[in-house]
């Protein structure tokens, strides 16, 4: 194990969340693969049904069962699962009341089902039951199996209601057994060994609902995480350059010196060549002063911020391991 | 690129004949900002409109006066012609109350209302969103106040959702439990459990085991209240679905050309085909092209090194880079439009270019509109 600290030492449940598309599952298997590095061992849960992490991963669809998934670089584990509500039931039934029988019994003629569809609050305790479980998990030794559990979890816009499980399922069971797993899950989401990380892009919508976000979480006594700003581009030009570029000027008759020093067009045809360029550095300059802005408005909620690099060529098995390792030297995990 | 048959927006907006206008795709590829951008380009072209949006950008909401979400159409804007802009935001929650309240007797309402289940399935059912969707339409459609509707569609993953939601939640009231919940009811009232098998004995008390005896009680409540009223509820539904399907109905489907989004247009542009609903054509959002195209990707990257090489004119080797970042983004944009275009040759495309800013205001909603028209301003 490596000594070195990190921003979330002493968290144990990472909770990703973010707008959809911003790149959650990404960022989820890409931190569960840094904080394992070093020789840790760590579980990447996922729960919306939608095998994310095999795809990533590139391997056949998960089954409802923990296995290894990944070797972290310099050592660790990380292990997946991609939680089923009905078969978390199952199994809870079993374990808690020997009731294996009825559980069928509720599988086969729909209510699970049922239950889980009008009423959202319980298929979330399902799931937040199965994960926190993970989390509290010991070992023969009394130690903790798992080092850190990453949670693949829903969107921004759900995630409150989703993690405050005691508060959705109070106004359906009252008493009971349901009741008394929830006020359990609750002690972990709640405690100081789970954070709430937000996945964003350098654009309005996202980065307005990781702001509402945060304030919902915080006003729902959740802790925060960090912000991970996602597919960030890097910018090739000079600073002044992007600044005066920004408000319309950009020397054209360098530009087409150069075009011609460079072989590319001559005369005429080097100025209309540098004409369009620089119509084109100029929307470039536009777009990353407001990405600018939005990386402030993003300072607003004063939590540390993660960039991740955009990867031209999509996400591969090599790109996240890219991502994880830029999550590590910026101190994340 | 095989080129596509071009999609003529005007033509469709200008059609007095074309009463419903659908603006669907994946998620986030810009659904609500076409809606809008095709409502205020309609309005402006004379007729009465009203856009009924689900989830607008907040700025772009404030921008139109649409800071409350009350269910109720506002003017936004009016055109010299005697066109005139009217905008909504759907309030699922209200929508699925009033048809409640509309279908069941003031007490039987009442105990449907306050139930906890009808609580958590009115205000997050997946699914509930698309459904009252489909519902305020056709209350729209039925008022006759307006001669042309665009309804945005609600921000689900899948484009799909819209039309399979409405089934879904049918089938689900239709299902076994329900129909186990309901039938001492149907029965003349008595006990639950005496009439049923032992099977539902076993669920029953499983359910009263771990969730407490209260839950079962609300969950029957609930269930045989809702049953009395959804019939109507139903039947209302495959009208609207029927009107889907009507020859003054155009589906617009947005996409972004990206491999998902575009994906996913594929696969509802033969749903739609399937179901017999009017497809207008696709619009490729968000579209990156160069100002400077003649240079290509591969020339602007040798010449970039070739400068480094030669130690000079370093911001020139840093603006080729960049054109060549631009030229490859464009090349992969147009490959992901070429699979779609030679999938369904047949199929109208407009294309709107990438603004530098979003989409907040009605002077941009109009420059989207021009854009769509294909109609440079
Ligand atoms: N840093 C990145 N660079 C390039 N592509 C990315 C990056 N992060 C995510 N993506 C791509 O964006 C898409 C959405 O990412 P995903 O992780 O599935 O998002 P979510 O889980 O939030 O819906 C995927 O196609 C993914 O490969
Ligand atoms: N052509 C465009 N250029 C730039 N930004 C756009 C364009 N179309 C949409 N947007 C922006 O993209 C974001 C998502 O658009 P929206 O219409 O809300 O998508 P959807 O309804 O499909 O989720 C908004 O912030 C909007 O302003
Ligand atoms: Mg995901
Ligand atoms: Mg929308």
């Amino acid at each position: 194990m490596d000594s070195a600290d990190t921003d979330w030492d002493g968290v144990r449940l990472h909770v990703v969340t973010g707008k959809g598309g911003t790149g959650k599952t990404t960022v989820a298997a890409a931190l569960a693969l840094a904080l394992a590095s070093g020789g840790h061992k760590v579980l990447l849960v996922e729960v919306e049904g939608r095998q994310g992490i095999a795809q990533i991963f590139d391997l056949p669809p998960l089954p409802y069962e923990e296995r290894r998934i990944a070797v972290a670089p310099s050592g660790g584990d990380v292990y997946a699962l991609a939680i089923d509500p009905e078969e978390a039931m199952l199994e809870y039934m079993e374990m808690f009341y020997g009731m294996r029988r009825a559980g069928r019994a509720l599988t086969k003629m729909g209510v699970v089902d049922f239950a889980t569809t009008v009423a959202p609050g319980f298929r979330d305790v399902l799931v937040t039951g199965k994960t926190t479980e993970a989390v509290r998990r010991r070992g023969k030794d009394g130690k903790r199996v798992y080092d850190a559990v990453v949670l693949d979890a829903p969107p921004t816009g759900r995630i409150t209601r989703f993690l405050n499980v005691t508060q959705e399922v109070a106004g359906l069971a009252k008493v009971g057994p349901i009741k008394n797993h929830s006020d359990l899950v609750h002690g972990v989401v709640k405690s100081p060994e789970t954070a709430v990380h937000f996945v964003t892009l350098l654009e309005e919508m996202p980065v307005q609902e990781t702001l509402d976000g945060i304030a919902e979480v915080r006003t729902a006594g959740l802790a925060t995480g960090g912000i991970f700003i996602n597919m960030v581009r890097e910018s090739l030009l000079p600073q002044a350059t992007l600044d005066a570029a920004a408000q319309g000027r950009f020397d054209i008759g360098d530009l087409a010196l150069g075009l011609k020093s460079a072989g590319l067009a001559d005369g005429a045809d080097a100025t209309s060549l540098a004409e369009g360029l620089a119509e084109e550095i100029v929307e470039h300059a536009r777009r990353t002063e407001l990405e600018q802005q939005e990386r402030e408005s993003l300072g607003e909620a004063a939590l540390p911020r993660y960039e991740l690099p955009l990867l031209t060529d999509g996400v591969d098995l090599a790109g996240l391991y890219e991502l994880a390792e830029s999550i590590r030297t910026q101190g994340a995990a | 690129m095989k080129k596509p048959a071009v999609l003529d927006i005007d033509a469709i907006l200008d059609d007095r004949g074309t009463r419903i206008i659908v603006c669907c795709g994946a998620g986030g590829v810009g659904k609500t900002t076409t809606a809008a951008a095709l409502g205020l380009r309609a309005a402006e072209r004379g007729r009465c409109v009203v856009v009924l949006t689900v989830d607008p950008a907040r700025r772009l909401a404030q921008s139109m006066g649409l800071t409350e979400l009350d269910n109720t159409p506002r003017l936004i804007s009016e055109s010299d012609g005697g066109g005139q802009l009217f905008a909504m935001m759907l309030d699922m929650k209200r929508t699925f109350d009033e048809i409640i309240e509309a279908h069941a007797d003031p007490e039987r309402a009442r105990q449907i209302l306050s139930n906890p289940f009808y609580q958590s399935l009115s205000s997050s059912f997946s699914g509930t969103q698309e459904y009252m969707a489909m519902e305020k339409l056709g209350q729209l459609r039925r008022s006759n106040e307006w001669d042309l509707i665009i309804v945005d569609t609600p921000p689900s993953r899948s484009a799909l959702d819209f039309l399979d939601a409405p089934e879904r939640l049918g089938r689900f009231l239709d299902g076994r439990f329900i129909r186990l919940l309901t039938a001492p009811a149907k029965a003349g009232g008595r006990s639950a459990f005496r009439l049923l098998n032992a099977g539902f004995g076993i669920v029953a008390g499983a359910m009263t085991k771990l969730l407490g005896a209260q839950v079962l009680t609300d969950l029957q409540t609930f269930v045989s209240a809702l049953d009395a009223v959804f019939g109507g509820f139903r039947q209302r539904a495959e009208l609207t679905y029927k009107l889907l399907q009507a020859p003054g109905t155009a589906f617009v489907v947005v996409a972004a050309p990206e491999r998902d989004a575009m994906r996913e247009a594929s696969y509802f542009v033969e749903r739609l085909a399937e179901e017999r609903m009017p497809l207008a054509g696709l619009v490729v959002n968000r579209v990156h092209e160069s100002p400077a195209a003649t240079l290509s990707g591969v020339r602007s990257a040798a010449a970039a090194e070739d400068l480094a090489a030669k130690g000079e004119h370093e911001l020139t080797a840093a603006v080729l880079r960049l054109h060549t970042g631009r030229m490859q983004l464009a090349a992969r944009e147009h490959r992901e439009q070429e699979h779609f275009v030679s999938a369904h040759p047949t199929v109208p495309v407009a294309q709107v270019a990438a603004m530098a800013e979003d989409v907040h205001d009605l002077e941009g909603l109009r420059r989207i509109g021009e854009l769509l028209a294909n109609a440079p301003g």
